[in-house]
C-alpha cells in the first residue's frame, strides 16, 4: 500500500532549493565534474544580488560553453579564448548590467591568454570565473598550459617533460599581478568546507564589479574524471593533493578602495 | 551657390566614413592601429566620448572583433575599421558573428599583399571580402566606395543592411580613397530600417533568457541554421545588388571596375569618347551581392568588356560567371598602384582597334 507523501509542518521551513538562476535540467556532465558544483556557486551569487535580470553571460569554447543551458540568464557564446574580449563590447555597450565570463583552462590560458591579460590590465569591470581541470575536456583530454608536469595526457602520452612542453602555468597569480585586476583568488570544490571559501570569493569577485572596482577573476581546480582515467572520488584526491600543492589556494589580490586610479 | 553646395566639406575618405557612421547613430568604435586607415580611429577617439560614445583601442585585431561581437549582441551599432593583415585577424570573429547573425560594419581600407605586403593602394581583398574569408560557409555584403561623398553615404547605408539582414557588412576601400581629400555634402541620415532588436541580450528582465550563439549540436540543427542562413543570402542577392550605369546608353566598349579602378577608369572613358570611342562603365557598388544581371546584360550587348582591377585578377572571375561569351572579357590589372588613365585609355583604344 502506497500513500501520497505530503509535506506536514515538520517540511514547512524550507533549508535547501535550487537557485532561482539554475535551471532546474538534468545534468549531461560526466560523474565527478565538477562543472554542476561550480554553476550552482555562481547562481547562487546572482540570486545574492538580485542581478539574474540584468545579466550576460559570456560562454567560451569547451565544456564550458554549456553554461547557457543550466544558468538562467541571458548568454553569448564568444569565440575560443575570445570571452573577455567579448564580455569587454558588452560591459561597454551596456555599463550597468552585470557581465561575466565562464571559461576553461585551455580556452583562458592558452588560445586565449592575450584577451584575459589586457582585459584584466584594462582593469575591466567584469568577472572571469575561470575552470582549470588541468585537461581539454571536450576534445578528449589532450595537454592544457596547466597539465602537471608527468601528467599523461592524449597529446603527452609518455607524460609532460618541462623540457619541451614548458610548465602548468599559474592564472589566478598571474592576473594577480595586473594593476587593472582588482580580485584575483584561487579557490576548489573537492570538500564542503572548500565550497563554502568557493562561495564567498565568487561573492567577493561579483562585489568588485558591482562596486565598479575593476576586473575580478575567481580559478576553480577541478576535475575531469573521465580524461583523467580516475573514478570520482579519486579525481578528488587529486584536486586536493598534487593540484593544490602546485597551484595553491588562497587570495592573490583584493582591491579595497575604488580609487584605484 | 545652391543649397548643397553652401554645406559641402573639403575631407578626407576616411573621415567621411566616421561621418557617416556617427550620422547613422554609431557610437561604439574599436580598432587597432594599421596604415592605411589610422584617421578613422584617431578622429573616433577624439570625437566619440564627446557624444556619449565609446572608443577602445584593442590589443589586437583579434580582440577588435570580438568587442564588436559583444556590444552587437548588445544591440547596439558598432563599426571598426582595419587593413588587410588586420582584416585577415578578424575573420574567426567574423564567422562567429555570421553564424550568430549579428550585425556590425567593417572597413577595409586595404592596402597591398599578401602578407606584410605594403602600404600601397590595392584590391586584392577582394577574393577576402566577397567569398566570406573565414570558415564554415557564410556571405558578408560588400560595399565599394568610389568617392569621399560614397565613403559617407554607404557607411550609413551599411549600417542599414546590417541590421535589416542581422550580418556584418563590410565597407571595402583603399589607400587611395581613404586618403583622398575632396567635397562632398554630409547628407542628413535617413533610416530605412528599423533598429529594434528584440533578440539583443539586455537582461532577461520580463522575458525568458536569450542567447546569441553559432554551436548547434543536437538534431539536424546545424543543417537546419545553414539553409536558414543560405535563404537570407539569396534575399539579398535577389534585393540588394547595386552598380552604377557609366556612359553605358551607346556602349561598344564596356568597362567593368569597383572603387579606386572605376574612378579612373571614368576618366579614361571620357578620353576615350573624344577620340570618338564609345566606351562606357558599369561600377559595381556591391561586391557582394555581385550585380550579376547587370553584368550578363551588359555582355550581351557590347562588344567587348574590359574588367580593370587593381589586382592580378579576381573580379574578374565572377564576371566570367555571369556570361559565357569569355571571349570578349578582356582584363588589365596593377596588383600594387593605381592604374593611370592613360593606362586604361591604352586598352580601351585597343580592344577598338585602335593604334596607340
Amino acid at each position: 500500500m502506497t500513500t501520497e507523501a505530503k509535506p506536514g509542518p515538520e517540511f514547512a521551513k524550507v533549508v535547501f532549493e535550487r537557485p532561482r538562476s539554475l535551471v532546474d535540467v538534468k545534468t549531461h556532465f560526466c560523474p565527478g565534474c565538477h562543472h554542476g558544483t561550480i554553476h550552482r556557486i555562481v547562481a547562487e551569487c546572482i540570486d545574492r544580488f538580485g542581478v539574474r535580470e540584468s545579466t550576460i553571460g559570456v560562454a567560451c569554447v569547451g565544456c564550458s560553453v554549456f553554461l547557457y543551458d543550466y544558468i538562467d540568464v541571458d548568454v553569448v557564446e564568444a569565440p575560443h579564448g575570445r570571452a573577455p574580449a567579448v564580455a569587454t563590447g558588452v560591459k561597454r555597450a551596456q555599463p550597468d548590467k552585470f557581465v561575466f565570463t565562464y571559461q576553461g583552462d585551455g580556452d583562458l590560458a592558452a588560445i586565449g591568454t592575450s584577451e584575459v591579460i589586457h582585459a584584466a590590465n584594462r582593469g575591466e569591470n567584469l568577472t572571469v570565473i575561470f575552470v582549470n581541470n588541468t585537461t581539454y575536456g571536450m576534445t578528449g583530454g589532450q595537454m592544457a598550459p596547466t597539465t602537471m608536469l608527468g601528467q599523461k595526457t592524449s597529446t603527452t602520452p609518455y607524460g609532460r617533460d618541462f623540457r619541451g612542453d614548458g610548465y602548468p602555468i599559474r592564472m589566478a597569480e598571474l592576473l594577480a599581478g595586473l594593476e587593472g585586476t582588482a580580485y584575483s583568488a584561487r579557490v576548489a570544490v573537492s570538500t564542503p568546507a572548500q565550497i563554502r571559501k568557493a562561495k564567498e570569493s565568487v561573492r567577493k569577485a561579483f562585489e568588485m564589479q558591482i562596486r565598479g572596482m575593476g576586473f575580478s577573476v575567481v580559478e576553480f581546480l577541478s576535475t575531469c574524471p573521465t580524461n583523467w582515467g580516475m573514478k570520482p572520488l579519486d579525481a578528488q584526491k587529486r584536486v586536493l593533493g598534487e593540484m593544490s600543492e602546485y597551484f595553491p589556494l588562497g587570495v592573490y589580490k583584493e582591491r579595497v578602495q575604488a580609487d584605484f586610479a | 551657390m545652391s543649397a548643397d553646395a553652401a554645406r559641402r566639406l573639403l575631407t578626407k575618405g576616411n573621415e567621411a566614413i566616421c561621418l557617416g557612421a556617427i550620422a547613422a547613430g554609431c557610437r561604439h568604435y574599436y580598432g587597432y592601429p594599421i596604415t592605411p586607415q589610422n584617421d578613422i580611429p584617431e578622429y573616433m577617439s577624439a570625437q566619440l566620448p564627446a557624444i556619449g560614445g565609446t572608443f577602445l583601442q584593442a590589443e589586437s585585431e583579434v580582440a577588435t572583433i570580438n568587442f564588436l561581437l559583444g556590444t552587437s549582441a548588445s544591440g547596439k551599432r558598432v563599426m571598426t575599421s582595419s587593413s588587410g593583415p588586420g582584416i585577415s585577424l578578424m575573420q574567426e570573429g567574423l564567422s562567429y558573428m555570421a553564424g550568430s547573425e549579428l550585425p556590425a560594419v567593417i572597413v577595409n581600407i586595404s592596402r597591398s599583399g599578401p602578407g606584410l605586403g605594403g602600404i600601397a593602394p590595392s584590391q586584392g581583398d577582394y577574393f577576402q571580402a566577397v567569398k566570406g574569408g573565414g570558415h564554415g560557409g557564410y556571405r558578408i555584403i560588400v560595399l565599394a566606395p568610389h568617392s569621399v561623398q560614397e565613403m559617407y553615404s554607404l557607411t550609413m547605408l551599411a549600417f542599414d543592411l546590417a541590421d535589416k539582414y542581422r550580418t556584418p557588412v563590410f565597407l571595402l576601400g583603399d589607400a587611395i580613397i581613404g586618403q583622398m581629400k575632396e567635397p562632398f555634402v554630409p547628407t542628413p541620415y535617413e533610416e530605412t530600417v528599423s533598429q529594434e532588436k528584440p533578440w539583443a541580450l539586455t537582461g532577461c528582465a520580463g522575458r525568458e533568457r536569450q542567447n546569441l550563439k553559432s554551436l548547434y549540436l543536437k538534431d539536424n540543427a546545424i543543417e537546419v541554421h545553414n539553409w536558414k542562413l543560405h535563404e537570407k543570402y539569396e534575399r539579398i542577392r535577389r534585393e540588394e545588388a547595386r552598380a552604377e550605369s557609366f556612359l553605358l546608353d551607346d556602349a561598344k566598349i564596356g568597362i567593368i571596375a569597383f572603387g579606386t579602378a572605376a574612378r579612373v577608369s571614368k576618366t579614361a572613358i571620357q578620353w576615350a569618347r573624344k577620340e570618338g570611342i564609345s566606351a562606357g562603365m558599369l561600377r559595381p557598388v556591391t561586391l557582394f551581392p555581385f550585380p550579376e544581371r547587370e553584368v550578363r546584360e551588359l555582355a550581351g550587348r557590347v562588344d567587348r568588356l574590359l574588367v580593370v582591377e587593381m589586382n592580378t585578377g579576381q573580379m574578374v572571375e565572377d564576371v566570367r560567371v555571369c556570361t559565357p561569351l569569355h571571349d570578349k572579357i578582356g582584363f588589365f590589372g596593377k596588383p600594387c598602384a593605381m592604374p593611370t588613365p592613360e593606362e586604361i585609355l591604352d586598352r580601351i583604344r585597343a580592344l577598338a582597334g585602335r593604334r596607340t
